[in-house]
């Protein structure tokens, strides 16, 4: 279970998030969804511990992520928005790597390894240089390495970005099949992405929670697209530009 | 300590994988090899117009350590002031500017232990370089009869000198996410070690004087080379490694108050 309270980053005078709270309970996916630069990927590093909020808490499954650090974070698993790889590694190497980093056990990493490449269809690439990789499956190993040590919380930084249809169709599978009893957030701004995977929605606008609802709370007949233009355009008057924006990615991530 | 030789292990193999560490590697070889190879011609020189001018006491006085040994050492050490930097540039800037830095920090480790990890590798490959460093001493040995015992002493300043270097270069790495900036920061900081000394030649006085000569790195290297093992220098050269890598440390952690 994550619960984030009053989350506040500054950075210098520029506030990124302001008193964001939700809750993400365990065995559900909680899709977290915004326009660009709504602070999507600063609330997912404060999450995961990489950088300390202004203020407010952030609790991994009864662990709080800046006193009990080190716990907190064994229970994470995360894929930033950049998949964190070493481009001179093996993709093997650096699976084995993170796997004694994120502290499994030597007995268990080869049992982990093989799990990890099947479930991200990454077999076949073991021996390849991870520089060398394409981007679809750069962010599979990425994938991989946030599921190297079975983790109970996954934090997924816009799992599907730069991948092609199938490869996102795939990749959307995985994630739906991880849940189970895992506590899973991804941060998205693709529409359809969200009401195919997740339970529940937090839309995030100028750093703020504009809404969070279970998708099946969302009135019949509205769709996801309405609820989400709503919410922002509550939230900025002057967001023309973004909406655009917005409205084309979810042509794209339709298609 | 476990996830301190994880990181190490893979920061050794990263070294061997990545072209800068045999360019480095070869460098060093190769200027030290010239080094080398000049300095014996020049000592036969040197050798063959003593033996000419017929001086017993002269020829009694040409010695190997300090004709041959000891300003090759004095030169490579120079050498070490820029390929160090180059060595250790990208150890934390490059994790930095290719996002694996939020793998590191979002691991369950603690920052110490990655520093430590980057430490120890940089300098099993110092000391690896150095060891190779060897063949030179070697050949005298073989073929000659200088003093092992200074050679020895030379070596091991020369190798505390190499690892005081890593750790500066490792926290100017740290400071930032751009490589050329953390080279020259590294240069510069190890060539101001190298010349802090310099105001207490030309005028400085006192205690003053005595402060500086103790900073600069060259005192206790030379008092090393000339086969002097004092816990004075070794003191200063793990004092220097110490705040060095405490700074590193700090540098890291403080993405964590920002």
């Amino acid at each position: 279970m994550i619960e984030v309270k009053n989350l506040t980053k500054q950075y210098g005078n520029f506030t990124a998030i302001k008193d964001v709270s939700f809750k993400a309970e365990r065995g559900s996916i909680l899709g977290f969804l915004g326009p660009n630069g709504a602070g999507k990927t600063t609330t997912m590093r404060i999450i995961t511990g990489f950088m300390p909020a202004t203020s407010g808490t952030v609790v991994i499954d009864g662990l709080d992520i800046f006193s009990e650090s080190l716990e907190a974070r064994r229970r994470i698993g995360y894929l930033p928005e950049i998949p964190p790889l070493y481009t001179d590694m093996r993709v093997e190497p650096y699976l084995r790597f993170v796997a004694k980093l994120r502290g499994v056990a030597r007995a268990q990493i080869d049992g982990a390894l093989e799990r990890v490449l099947e479930a991200c269809g990454l077999t076949d690439m073991r021996g390849r240089i991870c520089g060398q990789l394409s981007k679809g499956y750069r962010q599979r190993v990425g994938l991989a390495q946030a599921l190297i040590h079975d983790p109970p919380v996954l934090v997924l930084d816009e799992p599907t970005i730069g991948l092609d249809p199938r490869q996102i169709h795939e990749i959307r599978e995985l994630i739906k099949g991880l849940s189970g009893d895992r506590t899973v957030v991804l941060s998205t701004h693709i529409l359809p992405e969200v009401s195919q995977i997740c339970d529940r929605v937090v839309i995030i606008a100028d750093g703020q929670v504009a809404l969070q609802e279970k998708l099946s709370e969302i009135p019949a007949g509205t769709s996801l697209e309405q609820v989400f233009l709503a919410a922002i355009s509550r939230e900025r008057h002057t967001v023309r530009t973004e909406d655009e924006e917005t409205l084309e990615e979810v042509g794209a991530g339709r298609a | 300590m476990k996830n301190t030789l994880t990181i190490a292990g893979k920061e050794l193999a990263g070294y061997f994988t990545q072209p800068v560490a045999y360019v480095v590697m070869t460098v060093f070889l190769l200027l030290g090899g010239f080094f080398f190879f000049e300095l014996l011609s020049y000592f036969q020189i040197i050798l063959q117009m003593y033996a000419a001018a017929q001086n017993p006491q002269l020829l009694a006085h040409l010695n190997l350590n300090e004709r041959v040994i000891e300003p090759m050492l004095h030169n490579l050490s120079i050498v070490l002031v820029i390929l160090v930097p180059a060595l250790t540039m990208r150890t934390f800037a490059e994790e930095k500017r290719v996002g694996t830095y939020e793998l590191l920090l979002t691991a369950p480790i603690r920052t110490g232990e990655i520093v430590a990890g980057k430490f120890i590798a940089t300098a099993a490959f110092l000391l690896i370089m150095i060891a190779l460093a060897g063949i030179f001493p070697l050949i005298l040995i073989i073929f000659g009869n200088p003093e092992i015992g200074v050679i020895f002493s030379g070596y091991l300043g020369l190798a505390l000198l190499a690892i005081s270097f890593a750790a500066v270069g490792l926290f100017t790495s740290s400071l930032t996410q751009n490589q050329i900036v953390a080279a020259i920061a590294g240069f510069g900081a190890l060539l101001l070690l190298f010349i802090i000394s310099w105001p207490a030649e030309t005028g400085a006085a006192g205690w003053s004087a005595r402060f500086l000569r103790y900073l600069s790195i060259t005192s206790h290297f030379s008092q090393m080379v000339l086969g002097i093992i004092d816990t004075k220098d070794i003191v200063y050269f793990l004092s220097l490694i110490l705040i060095a890598l405490f700074l590193t440390q700090r540098a890291v952690e403080s993405a964590r108050w920002r």
